[in-house]
């Protein structure tokens, strides 16, 4: 455990939102009963069937980055509300409720750390924050985050987890696909690199954006990964949708991305990667 | 051309076919002059109605059956077109036209969305929701373009990507993604044009440009009223209410600077007036490559990427 324990008075903010607590937790995988301390010891993988629960933001940033290393950015841009939206509910309570049940200010958390020694920036997405939606201010936050590896020399990690656009944003929030891509498309003229991990789900607007232009595309294993909902599709096609339809190891197979790792070796493989980079002209 | 009217279209259609038995030559001279008076009150209705056509009003304009697609653009624009087709990667997709068009003797790339009108066009152009390859046959041609010098002009209208087994196989995010990146840098002028719908990423993904427009009755959104009102509303039918919260007319747009310019279109819409519609959007292209051929390409990618660095909204 990391980063927040500097200060060891200082509590980590965040809660477990979707994360069951209690001593035994029902496996979504295998539907065993696994003993949850044992679920914790062993990254939130089950050691039956390897079926990879989802990691909040400072588990994903532990699991990650080095010891003591994080630096947090940009963490006062906040959302607003600036089409004043009001469906069943309003726009500013939905914010207010996803900021209570998670601890965070939006659904994207960046900054910068080390792996295994390397300098990087990094962005985590959270699906528990309104479905890691794309609301300005996770494309505002990417934007300056990758801004700062461009002045730093820095490499790029993005870690993606969302159900896509955050409709209460309407058009703001569809071209923040736009904005994230520009300016991923600048680190690459500079010559950085920028390694995109997918983790359960990614959908819509992230996938359709910074989440496909990788240099390097990893995504854990079975992470459901897709452009269109499969229920959508479904609805459309009028049948069933094949097993394994949208899941990583069917994009790999599809040549979507470079690599499934597993969530114990997913720094090592980061590090790995990075370290090739360094050699570049 | 006769057209099935809209509901908030009704009384227009009623009085102009009344005018029109009036000004029949065997009517008389009190027709005339009733003619008249009816002429008069018929302007004022129709100034009225699309002065203030609620945003649900504008979705049902911008997706009308007889509105001008691409290809009825080409015909009214263009002096010449020739049609390219195919990614030479995996298929030709005819939800999205392209080739090299002529306009006032200066060669363009040309790109838009192709709905198709009846049934039997339609399974040809899938309703104009492309596939993977639709855009990356776009992404080939703006390279060409690119290579060639030639400005880009694409016209969006979409009611989006198509969701389907083999368009999710062969990557629909990765070719929505990569077209971006590839317009963010594309060292040619490129003019969007919302005609019609823009729905959402599919619409997005040949809409990054150096200035982005509007037809007046089009409209653009991050997903359809319909999709929005079964999410939010949990209620499909909650269309219009959907429809006003997402703010996706071109005035909403326009203030907040997601585009650069509306193009007017005649009163009655564009579905009614194409020739007019087509003029002005003529017009409009040909004054912004003439705006952006003035500029260094160097800067004109700086001002595009700034462009895109200020679209959000948010709070610090
Ligand atoms: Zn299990």
């Amino acid at each position: 455990m990391a980063w927040f324990k500097k200060k060891t008075d200082e509590k980590p903010k965040e809660k477990k939102k979707g994360i069951p607590k209690g001593l035994w937790v029902k496996c979504n995988g295998c539907e065993e009963i696994i003993y949850g301390k044992e679920l914790e010891l062993n990254n939130r993988v089950c050691p039956l069937c390897q079926y990879h629960f989802k990691l909040n933001v400072l588990e994903r940033i532990n699991l990650i980055i080095d010891e003591n290393t994080f630096i947090e950015y940009d963490k006062n841009v906040k959302s607003d509300d600036p089409l004043s939206f009001k469906d069943l509910k309003r726009y500013e309570d939905r914010l207010k409720s996803a900021k209570e049940e998670t601890g965070l200010e939006e659904a994207l958390v960046s900054g910068e750390g080390k792996i295994n020694g390397h300098d990087a920036v990094i962005c985590v997405l959270t699906f528990d924050f309104m479905g890691g939606s794309m609301a300005s201010v996770v494309g505002e936050k990417i934007f300056r985050a990758v801004d700062r590896a461009i002045k730093k020399r820095f490499p790029v990690i993005i870690v993606s987890a969302s159900g896509g656009a955050r409709m209460q944003e309407g058009i703001l929030s569809l071209m923040q696909m736009a904005k994230t891509t520009a300016v991923l498309a600048k680190l690459g003229k500079e010559k950085l690199p920028y390694i995109s991990i997918l983790t359960d789900p990614t959908t819509g607007g992230v996938t359709a954006s910074f989440a496909s232009i990788g240099d390097v595309i990893i995504s854990e294993p079975k992470a459901l990964i897709g452009f269109t909902g499969a229920r959508v599709i479904e609805q459309t096609i009028g049948q069933k949708l094949p097993e394994g339809f949208q899941r990583a190891e069917f994009l790999l197979e599809h040549g979507m991305i470079d690599m499934v790792v597993e969530r114990k070796d997913m720094k090592k493989t980061v590090a790995q990667i990075l370290d090739f980079f360094k050699n570049r002209q | 051309m006769s057209s099935i009217p809209l509901a908030f279209e009704n009384e227009i259609y009623i009085l102009e076919k009344k005018l029109f038995e009036l000004k029949k030559p065997d009517s008389g001279a009190k027709s005339l002059s009733e003619a008249k008076e009816l002429e008069k009150k018929l302007e004022q209705i129709k100034g009225k109605v699309y002065a203030s056509l609620t945003p649900w009003q504008r979705v049902q304009l911008a997706r009308h059956p007889q509105r001008p697609y691409t290809l009825d653009y080409v015909k009214l624009i263009f002096d010449d077109f020739v049609e390219l087709r195919g990614d030479r990667l995996f298929s030709e997709d005819q939800a999205i036209v392209a080739g090299l068009a002529k306009i006032d003797n200066k060669t363009i790339m040309l790109i838009g969305h192709q709905k198709g009108r009846g049934t039997k066009d339609n399974l040809v152009r899938n309703f104009g929701m492309p596939h993977p390859e639709g855009y990356r046959k776009a992404r080939r041609l703006m390279k060409l373009a690119e290579k060639f010098g030639f400005p880009v002009v694409t016209l969006i209208d979409t009611p989006g990507a198509y969701p389907g087994i083999g368009a999710e196989e062969r990557g629909q995010g990765e070719a929505i993604a990569n077209n971006m990146e590839v317009m963010i840098g594309l060292q040619v002028p490129v003019i969007c044009v919302v005609i019609g719908e823009g729905s959402s990423g599919g619409a997005l993904a040949i809409g990054v440009g150096d200035k982005i427009l509007m037809m007046e009755n089009a409209i653009y959104s991050v997903i359809s009223p319909e999709g929005c009102a079964a999410i939010l509303w949990k209620d499909s039918s909650k269309v219009e209410d959907a429809a006003e919260a997402l703010k996706l007319t071109a005035p909403d747009l326009l203030n907040f600077g997601i585009i650069d310019e509306i193009i007017p279109e005649p009163i009655g819409g564009a579905h009614r007036f194409k020739e007019d519609a087509a003029r002005n959007l003529k017009n409009a292209i040909l004054n912004n490559i003439k705006i952006l051929q003035d500029i260094p390409v160097s800067r004109m990618l700086e001002i595009r990427f700034e462009k895109f660095k200020k679209m959000g909204r948010f709070i610090e």
